[in-house]
């Protein structure tokens, strides 16, 4: 049902069935290694390029996804997914794997909340008894297509932040009562755009992005930051969350009526790991709220989450051409039922 | 005492592409051509044969590929387009290709 | 000129990029210079030692032993971005292994590797300059305006 301007409400409250995360090397470093279902210890899968492993990555996590909901991919209605490859192949070709109905949406960053969003409304609406929604990202992909080549010595300032390699995937239905994380609401963001032009600081450029959807939510839903456990953003990572921080001060948001994070800061230890500001990548929000949120929302850790993904609307071209860097969030509260 | 000035010379030139990226904001691609334009300049003005003696490797190290094109002029290079791939230029291309066939990319 | 730039902007995006570069860490420039003036040094260091080896050892002549020195180089270059390191120099190097010959062999030597996946026509032929080509043609393009000049008015500076 529509809340407000852009939000929406899930009165029947669709359950996140069952998830899957399936995470790289350098993830599997990282803080949060034990709430992911696989650990790679290897980037290329035995794939002969980077793209077919960033697919491989996916099939795997749709694969146990729906396994945990004791389904199998017949029954699931519909797919809802994207990543950052041009033309979303990564989707496009799981999809074509798995022979379930596609819907592919490009979100860049923001994917993971917009496809949550979409799979939710489709199940609360009626309109799916059983829809998946995941999406994944690929360090060595994203380094390709957006920057340099892997091998390429260039230094990077430190702004930049490094794609998390994985994907996430999960399983929504009707809620049949039986307990759990359920999705209660949602925020399409609008596309912001700042000016920022340089895209070795996204975390600059998604910033006001992920403030106004945040903003948005409260507005539409009559919610306050108080009302959530946690709000985090996706992949603000340092810079970004920083500035997040300074712009809900001067909007007077009262965010510290709850705990803010950003999941670019959760899945890396900055001080270890090379990972300059923090990850990016869609799987990033993905795996962490797909593998580490639900486990503490299970855990009665947490009982109201909003997940907040950004994402960064550019393309090598649009850079080249001189444009700023427009970005995009969008929000989705993930609630405990007994 | 060439080794010593091979040293100084070329880090020096390094710091100059060090302050193009860092200061002037410029990625390594505008960074490099910026200097390939200012060698040029340089090799123009006259003073680069003399650099060369003095630092020897310190002054054809940072240029190594396209030395030979700032020495032969405008019609040199017109014509002489193809054999502007120097030493540089042509022993890259082997070894990159050689390198593509045999070794995939780490990450 | 910056203020034109700034005239497209509005006031809340002027406003809002004034926060972001007050909290863009800086980058240690000084640091970066020292650890590019480091390798950079090194780096033409052992080219020195090439070529006098290449003279001394194999005959050749003062003038012609840069040739065979540039091709050491980028040999080294191209095993180190083969084997997987040289980019793990250079986010510490940082021009320091840009700037030299061996930063040219890299770019397209990794070029050339990314985009075997591709095909070695369309992939490894067609992407090699990916990274180099734009050196290449300034660098050719700078020596023919400047050979231009030179041969309009006449050698270096008074004759």
């Amino acid at each position: 049902m529509l809340k407000g301007h852009q939000s929406w409400w899930f009165e029947h409250r669709p359950m996140i069935r069952a998830a899957a995360t399936v995470v790289g090397p350098e993830e599997g470093r990282g803080p949060l290694a034990d709430d992911f279902d696989i650990v790679h210890d290897d980037l290329r899968l035995g794939q002969d390029s980077w793209e077919k492993a960033e697919r491989a990555y996916l099939e795997e996590a749709g694969k146990l996804a729906i396994e945990n909901a004791g389904l199998t991919k017949e029954r699931i209605r519909f797919y809802v997914g994207g990543d950052l490859m041009n033309q979303i192949v990564s989707n496009t070709f799981a999809a074509r794997t798995w022979t379930i109905p596609y819907i592919g949406v490009f979100g860049a960053c923001s994917t993971s909340m917009e496809s949550l969003a979409l799979a939710a409304q489709l199940a609360d609406s009626g309109a799916a008894d059983f829809v998946m929604a995941g999406t994944c990202s690929h360090n060595c992909t994203a380094e390709k297509q957006f920057r340099y080549p892997t091998e390429y010595g260039s230094q990077k300032p430190p702004t930049a932040q490094y794609t998390v390699t994985g994907a996430g995937c999960a399983v929504l239905s009707a809620n049949d009562g039986s307990g759990g994380p359920v999705v209660t609401s949602a925020t399409i963001g609008r596309v912001v755009d700042m000016g920022i032009k340089d895209p070795f600081n996204m975390g600059a450029a998604m910033a006001p992005a992920a403030v106004d959807t945040i903003q948005a939510h409260f507005r539409d839903t009559g919610r306050e930051p108080g009302d959530y456990d946690l709000i985090v953003t996706g992949d603000l990572a340092s810079v970004g969350y920083e500035i997040a921080l300074e712009l809900f001060r001067k909007h007077g948001v009262p965010i510290e009526d709850t705990r803010f994070y950003d999941c670019g800061l959760m899945i890396y230890d900055r001080s270890k790991q090379p990972v300059g500001a923090g990850a990016s990548g869609c799987a990033c929000s993905a795996v962490v709220t797909y593998g580490h949120l639900l486990k503490r929302v299970k855990r009665g850790e947490l009982n109201r989450v909003l997940v907040v993904a950004t994402g960064s609307l550019l393309s090598p071209l649009t850079y080249q051409q001189g444009e700023s860097i427009p970005c995009i969030a969008h929000a989705v509260s993930i609630e405990r039922e007994e | 005492m060439q080794f010593l000035w091979a040293f100084l010379v070329g880090g020096l030139i390094c710091v100059l592409g060090q302050l193009l990226i860092d200061i002037g904001k410029m990625t390594p691609a505008h960074a490099m051509s910026t200097l390939v334009v200012l060698g040029a300049i340089v090799d123009g003005l006259g003073w680069y044969e003399p650099l060369i003696e003095f630092a020897g490797a310190g002054a054809t190290v940072p240029h190594g590929a396209l030395a030979e094109l700032e020495r032969d002029g405008p019609i040199g290079v017109i014509t002489g387009i193809f054999e502007v791939t120097s030493a540089g230029i042509s022993s890259a291309i082997i070894f990159s290709f050689l390198a593509a066939l045999f070794f995939k990319p780490k990450g | 000129m910056a203020n034109e730039k700034k005239k497209k902007l509005t006031k809340t995006q002027q406003e809002y990029q004034q926060l972001a570069k007050a909290k863009e860490p800086p980058r240690p420039v000084f640091k970066n210079c020292v650890r590019a003036f480091l390798f950079g040094g090194a780096v033409c260091l052992l080219g020195q030692c090439i070529m006098q080896a290449m003279i001394v050892w194999f005959g050749f002549d003062k003038e012609k032993a840069g040739d065979p020195t540039v091709a050491v180089l980028i040999f080294l270059s191209v095993l180190l971005t083969s084997l997987g390191v040289y980019d793990k120099f250079a986010q510490w190097a940082g021009a320091g292994s840009a700037v030299p010959v061996t930063g040219f062999a890299n770019s397209m030597c990794s070029a050339a590797l990314e985009h075997r996946s591709e095909g070695i026509v369309l992939g490894v032929g067609g992407n090699m300059f990916k990274l180099a080509g734009s050196v290449i043609v300034f660098g050719t393009f700078a020596a023919f305006v400047i050979g231009l000049i030179r041969a309009l008015f006449g050698e270096g500076g008074g004759s």
